[in-house]
């Protein structure tokens, strides 16, 4: 599954109306990037054109922040996301094995995502949650003092869960 | 213009008597802990449980339940405390939450199950502040936390909250201000610790308009987590921090930098931010004194150089979080080249409570040169982790023992880091000395009396930096045995490849050469010369990088050779990793002491491990990738780590005790 961008009109409106949310002003740029980053889950061209032109910055400067900054992405992520801690705290407790583990279970290595667009894995330096480490994230829901099994646990829960979403989605 | 506006200092006080009057003293009030480490264990969902027996029994009025910020215990989270009784609850469950209100709340008894017990002791321990974990702490910046709901400001006025404000602007000049902050001590929470009352004097004698306070919340050091705690858990000391400061300095308008990761904290200090506005504490004309003072929240994008103060500056103007020289001080030309003081969370937060309780006070805490308390994140391989907020001046022994309650698996310490990826590695205990003759013949073993064991070093700014550390924003990370250096090494230098900015030579260049360097004698390929140069190529780095990031960077190497040149040796000489964590030095074997539980088995991914259950397993080295998942999950420490090359034998060992029926033996070891 690809991501769908909206057609270039929507994309307009729907950046105006991120912009409007904070003025545009250059403070705002990397919360205004977040959040357009949030509605398509990447920074497609057309929307960091469209934010060059709504908040009359030079598109060099956004291009800029947007690849400066870890949590920015040029491209498309999967519908689930699955993020692995590896902080210090984290290390210590072997989350190289975590991620060693989801490597081989979805045949992706940090910063990819499947094939089939369902779910892209990450690794982040810490989520400040250090005491229950290794911890891992799936689709902003925190799983703590993991394991090799909890792994497989989780996996199948957030693959579950896909299921349910479709299904709610179908029948609304 | 809202109508709850104060207009004065009498009028805060009067809402504080209000608010002091409605309060039934004997009201039962349970509090559940709502920060981040409790939200991953469920404390939502015990939340929901005690809402709903509430609603059941209509005791609305009788009892009250409140969200809290962070109690710091988190090892043992979800927390529940009940009031007044005080009795604390720990690994609480939703179906125990049902019990607690079943026999604490409606029937005053205990729950013995849910206490904590002490391990040592095996005593069952009901109030919080008698857990031995609590005990040597001395908790004032967290001392509001467990008893306010971080998002009603009520609460926290009504615990005398914003009254330290009211003071600085009725009673106290600037200059006053300024000499009670110097006087008290307080220096730099985020690392630096540079006298904060000495900052705060450059920035008001410079005569430039507009001014800005700025509270760095971009805790990007990995194994830190006090500053998200303070936002999430009290956010109005930290707002009313930064006022008492931009008074003290003249600024008017204050930013707050937080990191996107922590979504907890950028929605209570929204939350707070809109209160303080709504009572009039922000904006203009406060308390009717005519000063204006307000605050904008930005988001960080996740780069962890953006911790660094100009980088910071460079990231709140719109722009790619890039360091610059540091000749021109921030506090003469920062944010928008104006005038910019700015202080981490816990620096800011201190500051209402020195005004408060007087800078004697605060300077009658701690050392000699560095007053007051601080906050630690333990974490890493101890049985207590959470955050720990110590007087200065407590000696390791005290965190790691005494409020860390040792290391798990009865394994052994072996060091601590501290001051993030920057910081350094401190030995802690030294462990029996393995030299290898050939290492001897070398000549290159340190002296016996040099490998001193740090236990009882006293944690304030200059001994840590003495012992070739750093405070840094107070990540404690404790490793035992199971840790190697050279790996610990290798991840930190990793770590600050991929955050620096790449705006330096020495830093970016210089960094990706350590790397290589450290993954070949991981890899058992390096040389004695390996390390050699890497020393001398960390003087360099350290004395040419234009931010206290490269600066710094050399700092986890350094500190590691200078304490474990052994455990360096042992790759290099003996290709052996003592701790058993290098890959490409390791073999998986399992010792006699198995049980056959099967656990391994089924977490083994290549089926490299073969037994049948409650009889003697084994690995097959051909098949093993050394992924370590066995050596995780086992209970019983059967998974041993040795010597690569090593395991053949034992295994064969190990296959003749477990005696299989001859035809079951797989094809690879036959």
């Amino acid at each position: 599954m690809t991501v769908a961008v909206d057609t270039k009109y929507d994309l307009q409106s729907k950046i105006e109306e991120i912009v409007g949310e904070y003025g545009a002003k250059s403070t705002a740029l990397i919360m205004i990037l977040q959040d357009v980053q949030k509605h398509y889950r990447y920074l497609p061209e057309e929307a960091l054109r469209a934010v060059a032109k709504t908040m009359k910055l030079p598109l060099a400067q956004i291009y800029g922040v947007a690849t400066f900054y870890r949590a920015f992405t040029l491209k498309p992520k999967g519908r689930n996301h699955i993020c692995v801690c590896t902080g210090t705290a984290c290390h210590v407790r072997q989350a190289v094995v975590i991620v060693d583990k989801l490597e081989r279970d979805l045949g992706i290595t940090p910063g990819e995502t499947t094939a089939d667009g369902e779910v892209s894995l990450e690794t982040v330096n810490c989520l400040g949650a250090c005491a229950l480490g290794p911890l891992v994230t799936a689709n902003g829901i925190y799983y703590g003092n993991m394991t090799v099994t909890k792994v497989e646990r989780m996996l199948s829960e957030v693959l579950h869960k896909k299921h349910d979403s479709d299904t709610t989605e179908e029948a609304a | 213009m809202s109508t709850n506006r104060l207009l004065s200092q009498a009028e805060l006080v009067a809402l504080k008597e209000r608010l002091e009057k409605n309060r039934n003293a004997n009201k039962t009030v349970v509090t559940v802990c709502a920060g981040t480490g409790c939200m991953a264990c469920g404390c939502d969902a015990v939340l929901k449980t005690f809402h709903e027996e509430r609603e059941k029994d209509r005791l609305e009025n009788e009892v009250e339940i409140k969200a809290t910020g962070c109690h710091g215990f988190c090892e043992r989270g979800p927390l529940v405390v009940v009031h007044p009784l005080g009795v604390f609850y720990q690994r609480v469950k939703s179906a125990d939450a049902k019990l607690i209100w079943e026999q604490t709340v409606n029937g005053g008894h205990l729950v013995n199950k849910l206490l904590y017990r002490d391990p040592q002791s095996n005593q069952i321990i009901t109030k919080e502040k008698d857990i031995p974990f609590y005990k040597k702490q001395m908790r004032i910046i967290f001392g509001k936390n467990g008893f306010m709901d971080p998002t009603a400001i009520n609460d926290y006025i009504l615990l005398g909250g914003y009254l330290a404000l009211a003071t600085a602007l009725t009673k106290m000049t600037p200059e006053q201000i300024i000499g009670d902050i110097k006087k008290s001590g307080l220096r730099g929470r985020g690392g630096g610790g540079f006298p904060t009352g000495k900052k705060w004097a450059t920035c008001r004698a410079v005569k430039v308009d507009p001014k800005y306070v700025i509270c760095n919340a971009d805790e990007g050091d990995p194994g830190a987590f006090m500053d998200r705690s303070l936002l999430e858990g009290n956010p109005h000391q930290v707002i009313e921090g930064m006022m008492i400061g931009a008074y003290a300095i003249g600024s008017h308008e204050g930013f707050v930098y937080v990191r996107n990761e922590y979504p907890l904290a950028v929605k209570n200090l929204t939350i707070a931010i809109k209160a303080a506005r709504d009572y009039g504490l922000l904006g203009e004309n406060i308390l009717g004194t005519g000063f204006n003072f307000d605050i904008e929240t930005s988001r960080g994008g996740g780069a962890f150089v953006c911790g660094e103060s100009t980088a910071l500056m460079a990231s709140l103007e719109g722009k790619v979080g890039e360091p610059r020289a540091k000749y021109i001080h921030t506090v003469e030309s920062g944010l928008w080249d104006k005038p910019s003081n700015l202080n981490n969370v816990e620096t800011w937060a201190n500051v209402p409570l020195i005004i408060e309780r007087g800078a004697d006070w605060f300077a009658s805490i701690g050392t000699e040169n560095s007053k007051g308390t601080k906050v630690f994140a333990l974490t890493g391989r101890v049985n207590n982790t959470g955050l720990v907020e110590v007087p200065m001046g407590i000696t390791l022994r005290e965190i790691l023992y005494d409020i860390g309650g040792g290391v798990p698996r009865g394994k052994r310490f072996k060091a601590v880091q501290t001051g993030g990826p920057s910081g350094g590695t401190l030995i802690v205990e030294v462990a029996e000395p393995k030299i290898h003759a050939s290492m001897v013949a070398h000549g290159d073993i340190r002296d016996e009396d040099e490998a001193v064991s740090l236990l009882d070093l006293p944690i304030d700014f200059d001994e840590l930096t003495r012992a070739g550390s750093m405070m840094g924003s107070g990540g404690m990370i404790v490793m035992d045995e199971d840790s190697c250096m050279v790996d610990v090494a290798r991840y930190f230098i990793h770590f600050l490849t991929e955050e620096g900015c790449g705006k330096c030579v020495p830093c970016r260049e210089g960094l990706v050469v350590m790397l290589n360097i450290l993954r070949k004698i991981s890899e058992g390929k390096g040389t004695i010369e390996d390390i050699e140069y890497l020393e001398e190529l960390s003087q360099v780095i350290i004395d040419t990088s234009l931010c206290q990031l490269g600066g710094s960077a050399p700092n986890p190497v350094l500190s590691t050779i200078r304490y474990f040149r052994q455990e360096y040796l042992a790759h290099v000489i003996d290709k052996r990793c003592p701790a058993g964590v290098c890959k490409d030095l390791v073999s998986h074997v399992i010792d006699n002491t198995c049980n056959g539980c099967h656990a391994c088995l089924k977490s083994c991914p290549t089926n490299a491990i073969v037994g049948e259950p409650k009889r003697l397993h084994y690995i097959i080295q051909d098949k093993c990738i050394q992924c370590g998942a066995c050596y995780q999950i086992c209970r019983y420490n059967s998974i041993k780590r040795i010597k690569r090359g090593e395991g053949d034998k034992l295994q064969e060992r190990a296959r003749e005790l477990w005696q299989p029926p001859l035809k079951k033996v797989p094809a690879e070891v036959a």
